[in-house]
């Protein structure tokens, strides 16, 4: 079976975020792979794990230094990795066709894994994209996934804790949740690994593509800038809570 | 005029509060407001509908009649919807549902989407939306024939307009030969989702066990509020990941939020910091939460919250006595 994982070289949410020209991120700080994508590629490999012939292939797309973001991946135990340089930031729609087709370049997918959303752009649909460029169905925010006979069944995480459970037939793309799995830590021995494995580079102009008519712009950026009162409210017990339960009704009116 | 498409949400027989907040948007950035709904119940929803200054409802059905939710079905529907009425904006929340439909409607007609905005203008084709984890606000231009929205629920507050409407059946002739629904478990009846609630109160490391949530709970009943957790909550298993606020969980925008016993983490608060209120109880004034909330009571939230549940409690029935203020 043939696995792709779709990964992304993401700022560390704990960086400090420094907005440059009104429009960039000062990109000197550290960068890992996406949360939701460490979940993706831990079902991958646990499915290669009980699979024999099971090839499982990370793929990026992104700068040179999105190369780590693989090495990650290739560490947790996928097989080889590759990664479509583009200096470009992009935005979903781009991104989404470029993975289909260097996905398609590379060989035949059975199945793709992607985190549900990155925790940069939070944009939510780059794997729905996928799956519509490859004509695969598609499900998200995954938490259970089984697959037998070439079908498989996902519990999706839905509204107010409900699940909706779904079957797919395979090829299908899934969109991993966090509860879905517990990302191994990979050990010293697998990292050292992984240094064996294969990281193709290719650049994006080589898949000849034709630039989509849709896009989005970003067109500025501003800093959050947080301004709350701080206000420590004294006293005991009683007379604190009696005090915020006054600013609360009296002055925010939100009770 | 432009035609804007609101996705319709309902809960309960009803459309939702956060799903109106979407029409009073539409509304206030004009154009003709075509109101969608796909579960095939427009009628029940009329009257909310038209409180809200919506004139055109679209109820939308299957050949086979109204259908249950199924994200592929109520997509392609809503987008046969769209190209029939030649709606070209499309409003919606960025919610459970949202995120199940938007995308799917994005992708198929190859248009951009812009998830999660905080705000919106829609003569540009532009909106904002948090980036980065929530420390900075991007601005997006939206470029093509279609447009899509998912607007983070509660930004747009509902202000009702009363107005006449018509009902407008639309039968789609859809198929999803390759997604099927099998089953919908969903919890408690009349549970809100976390990201809808207006007031939440969460809790973290302190709390220790499932039990202990109750005392949560019971202030929660008394405010009309949801409980929520920290990562380190549901990491230990105390409570399930659906009550996790934060990075990895849900993100919230209620008018208050109360955090018992959580430091505060940059993953928790991208999760919950464009609450209107923050109020954190703790026994570290150091604590992140603290320094970056609006009230805050240093004390243990175990002796804390029962008092809390208590005052607000004699406040809706002024005649028991409770004690001095």
């Amino acid at each position: 079976m043939q696995i792709y994982v779709c990964v992304k070289h993401v700022p560390d949410s704990a960086a400090r975020v420094t907005v440059v020209d009104d429009l960039w991120i000062d990109e000197n700080i550290t960068f890992l792979l996406n949360p939701y994508d460490e979940n993706a590629v831990e079902a991958a490999v646990r499915i290669a794990e009980k699979q024999p012939d099971t090839q499982v292939v990370a793929i990026t797309v992104g700068r040179a230094a999105a190369v780590g973001t693989l090495k990650s991946a290739l560490a947790m135990g996928a097989d080889r990795a590759i990664l479509v340089q583009s200096d470009q930031p992009a935005d979903s729609l781009q991104t989404a066709r470029v993975l289909a087709a260097a996905i398609l370049a590379d060989g035949a997918p059975d199945l793709i894994f992607a985190g549900r959303m990155a925790i940069d752009s939070e944009g939510y649909q780059t794997h729905f994209r996928l799956a519509a460029a490859l004509d695969l169905p598609v499900a998200t925010n995954v938490t259970t996934l089984d697959m037998q006979n070439g079908v498989l069944t996902a519990e999706c995480e839905f509204e107010a804790g409900g699940r909706m459970i779904c079957e797919m037939p395979l090829p299908c793309v899934v969109g991993a949740g966090k509860g879905l799995n517990e990302p191994r830590y990979p050990t010293f021995r697998q990292i050292v690994k992984a240094r064996k494995k294969e990281i193709r580079q290719i650049n994006a102009a080589q898949l000849q593509l034709e630039v989509p008519a849709a896009r989005v712009e970003l067109t500025k950026l501003r800093p959050v800038v947080e301004n709350r009162r701080g206000e420590i409210l004294a006293g005991t017990p009683e007379v604190a809570v009696a005090r915020l339960i006054r600013r609360l009704r009296e002055r925010d009116r939100v009770i | 005029m432009q035609k804007i498409g609101v996705l319709i949400e309902a809960a309960n027989g009803a459309v939702k509060q956060t799903s109106l907040g979407v029409v009073t948007a539409a509304r206030e950035q004009g154009g003709e407001l075509y109101a969608l709904v796909p579960d095939g119940r427009a009628a029940e929803y009329q009257r909310d509908l038209e409180a809200y200054g919506v004139s055109r409802i679209v109820n939308i059905t299957s050949m086979q009649g109204a259908m249950d939710w199924h994200p592929v079905l109520w997509a392609r529907a809503i987008l046969a919807a769209m190209q029939h009425f030649e709606v070209k904006t499309l409003l919606g929340l960025a919610s459970a549902q949202g995120r199940e439909l938007l995308p799917r409607m994005a992708a198929a007609l190859e248009a951009p989407l812009a998830m999660d905005c905080v705000g919106l203008d829609l003569a540009n084709h532009s909106a904002e939306k948090p980036l980065f984890s929530g420390k900075t606000i991007g601005t997006l231009r939206l470029c093509g024939t279609h447009f899509l929205f998912g607007l983070r629920p509660r930004v747009f507050d509902a202000l009702p307009q009363p107005c006449t409407s018509q009902l407008i059946p639309f039968q789609a002739d859809v198929q999803a030969s390759r997604f099927s629904v099998k089953g919908i478990q969903r919890q408690r009846e009349n549970t809100l989702d976390l990201s809808e609630a207006e007031i939440i109160i969460s809790g973290g490391r302190p709390m220790q066990n499932r039990e202990n949530f109750e005392i949560l709970q019971a202030c929660a009943d008394v405010l009309g509020a949801a409980v929520g957790a920290s990562r380190v909550a549901v990491d230990a298993g105390w409570v399930p990941h659906a009550m996790q606020v934060g990075q990895t969980g849900t993100t919230v925008n209620p008018k208050l939020y109360i955090a018992c016993g959580i430091s505060g983490s940059i993953q928790h608060f991208a999760g919950m910091k464009t609450s209107q209120v923050i109020v954190a109880i703790n026994t570290d004034p150091e604590a992140p939460m603290v320094q970056g909330c609006d009230y805050a009571i240093i004390g243990d939230l175990f002796e804390i919250v029962p008092i809390l549940t208590r005052q607000i409690k004699a406040i809706h029935k002024p005649d028991v006595e409770v004690g001095k203020p």
